[in-house]
């Protein structure tokens, strides 16, 4: 039983590194069923219980997460920046990007400094949390 | 005080398929291989640098209760043990078309940074693994 578990764990992985490459194309439910060898209903309530978050909420965070970069680091406009990470809708971009960060996307712009760390971490370790907690400028 | 790194570990389920993987496919090499009774002391090493080893150690009894161990398996297997070693490089790309064509399973591309060219892969259990083939001049950030 816990070999099966490992092993739907590996592929579900594997499903959730697809979906770290492809982030900013529309999320492709069938796809991701197949790389994880299981159905469309049964990929999402499992990605679910195994990383504690939807595909779709995940994604919501990998693009803000690349959002986020963007801002930080270069020049583009809010509106450039929001389709390049995968949204078609400035406002479910804005909306979506307050509701985890916690600020407007310009307002994180404006406070935010490029880390002195290699990008592979940042993307991991700044990657906003979907569970409530996240921060507001304000807080500690 | 300490003067060098000498020897950490990464969890792998199983150890002769570690290998496979870790020898097999990105050409490190076998520095240890004993049967000590209570474990396989086996560790591997880039070659040309000893004095540096991996240990590839499976979690489980005796060291800790079966429970534990599958948890940390479990773990594994999500992805959630972490930045397991990274390697260094000094051909990027020629490096990912080699382990590309030996199947190892890349969670990203060579991508240019600011400390060089990185690229990242996961080890055959779930273990994250990056290569970079650091800049001659680092912009601006640390070494990883």
């Amino acid at each position: 039983m816990n070999r099966e578990l490992e092993q739907a764990n590996r592929r579900l992985l594997r499903a959730r590194d697809a979906m770290d490459r492809t982030y900013a194309q529309p999320l492709d439910v069938p796809s991701l069923a197949r790389i994880a060898f299981v159905s469309e209903a049964h990929f999402i309530r499992t990605f679910r219980s195994t990383f504690g978050e939807t595909p779709h909420r995940y994604l919501q965070r990998r693009r803000v997460e690349r959002s986020m970069f963007l801002l930080r680091e270069t020049d583009r406009s809010v509106t450039d920046i929001c389709l390049d990470v995968g949204f078609s809708s400035l406002g479910t971009f804005s909306r979506t990007f307050r509701d985890i960060v916690g600020e407007s996307p310009t307002d994180y712009r404006k406070r935010a400094n490029v880390p002195l760390a290699p990008t592979c971490f940042t993307m991991s370790w700044m990657r906003p949390s979907s569970f409530g907690e996240a921060r507001t400028p304000a807080d500690p | 005080m300490l003067n060098a790194i000498t020897i950490s570990h990464v969890w792998v389920l199983d150890q002769d398929e570690a290998l496979d993987f870790y020898v097999g496919k990105l050409g490190l090499e076998v520095t240890s291989d004993q049967n000590l009774g209570f474990m396989r002391w086996l560790t591997v090493g880039v070659p040309g640098q000893p004095g540096r080893d991996i240990l590839l150690e499976l979690p489980g009894p005796p060291s800790m209760d079966e429970a534990t161990g599958q948890q940390i398996r479990a773990e594994i297997t999500k992805g959630a043990s972490g930045f397991a070693v990274g390697f260094s490089t000094d051909d990027a790309h020629k490096t990912y078309e080699t382990l590309l064509a030996k199947g190892v399973e890349f969670t990203q591309e060579p991508v240019e940074r600011e400390y060089g060219t990185d690229m990242g892969l996961r080890d055959p259990f779930g273990n994250h693994i990056r290569i970079v083939q650091f800049a001659a001049v680092p912009a601006s950030t640390t070494r990883s």
